[in-house]
């Protein structure tokens, strides 16, 4: 799984598709990273089969009927999660243990803090937020003036935990926030599907 | 046959509805109730009276509030309860709700068409509460699948309710 995003145009590909979050044709990938159609296409049938991206067929035009051309192959990130780690380590498991317990002990108030100050801590006093949250795994964009982040980093928790999990999310975005001393800022729940439940306004 | 899901909760409030503590939550029923009958996979739910602040009148004890849909599946009322703007109702539950040491939730399926009555999700979160987890009385955590299309209904117990 690490071999298949070595080659640095397969990883500017699998960026660019996981960024979009629609799908997008061979010809515009090709275009964004700045190499030929076949070679962006040879990449993108690569991770296909890796397993990275899921690709479908759809008509990327509004025409229909004769003359209007066959669909055209297009790509999204897939679903499925993969972790790496050498040598093994299994942190997962842990925290849905720990998040159960939290749940049966009524701790989630607690819980909430705690996560606001590991929040703090994150962030240095005058750092980039967007530039934090990204390499958090958030993968900020910017919509109508809002900061939202296309990626859940704890989506597997947050199937098991919604209440507790996007609750504390919050709290550390809150405390991410904090941390970065920047101002005019609110963190809020603002959730969508297939998205992180947390925006900057 | 299409099943649809049926999904029932409880809260006990912690003060009256129209007390100032409940001000928010109360505030929130009107944009909640229509943002959940807009949402995709929407099917039906319980009202308590053509005012939309109307909660379900009930005889299961005082201060009890009781939420009661029918939707498709369960991936449209997940994206509803913790995809929209009902995730922060529900982060701020406790400013509302009592803690409940017992479960308050249940879902189970039903065929589409099927309006259930509160007796039934009542029995339903009592079975649920009684046995734990079951095709019969189930919750999100501990889901079960809606069961095939033949024969698998048969030891269903009958519906209490009527047709639509």
């Amino acid at each position: 799984m690490v071999a298949i995003l070595q080659d640095p145009v397969r990883r500017a590909v699998y960026e660019y598709v996981a960024a979009q979050g629609r799908e997008v044709g061979r010809g515009e990938v090709a275009e964004a990273v700045g190499a030929q159609r076949t070679l962006a296409a040879f990449h993108l049938d690569r991770l296909v089969e890796a397993g990275l991206l899921e690709a479908g067929f759809r008509r990327l035009t509004d025409r229909t009927g004769p003359g209007s051309g066959r669909p055209a192959k297009v790509y999204r990130r897939a679903a499925g999660e993969w972790q790496v780690s050498v040598p093994a380590r299994d942190y997962r498991t842990l925290a849905l243990v720990l998040a159960e317990v939290v749940e049966l002990l009524g701790g989630d108030e607690r819980a909430e803090e705690a996560a606001r100050r590991a929040g703090t801590r994150l962030a240095e006093p005058g750092e980039d937020l967007a530039g934090l949250l990204r390499r958090r795994g958030y993968e900020p964009y910017e919509e109508e003036g809002r900061l939202r982040l296309r990626n859940c980093p704890f989506h597997v928790l947050a199937g098991e935990h919604p209440m507790l999990v996007c609750s504390m999310n919050l709290a550390l975005c809150q405390g991410m926030l904090e941390g970065s001393g920047e101002e005019g800022v609110t963190a809020r729940m603002d959730p969508r599907p297939g998205e992180c439940c947390v925006a900057f306004f | 046959m299409t099943m649809h899901l049926a999904q029932m909760n409880v809260g006990h409030l912690r003060a009256p509805t129209d007390s100032p503590e409940l001000a928010d939550f109360m505030a929130g029923l009107e944009p909640i109730n229509a943002l959940a009958e807009s949402s995709p996979g929407f099917v039906w739910r319980l009202k308590g009276g053509d005012d939309p602040q109307d909660t379900v009148q009930h005889d299961y004890g005082d201060h009890l509030l009781i939420n009661f849909s029918v939707w498709e599946s369960r991936e449209t009322l997940w994206d509803f309860a913790y995809r929209t703007v009902h995730l922060e109702f529900l982060r701020r539950r406790r400013e509302w709700f009592l803690r409940m040491a017992e479960p308050y939730t249940v879902m189970w399926w039903i065929p589409a068409g099927y309006v259930p009555t509160l007796e039934e999700g009542m029995e339903r979160l009592a079975l649920l509460r009684g046995e734990g987890p079951t095709p019969a009385a189930f919750t999100f955590k501990d889901f079960h699948e809606a069961p095939g299309p033949a024969g698998d209904l048969h030891d269903a117990p009958e519906p209490a309710g009527g047709r639509r």
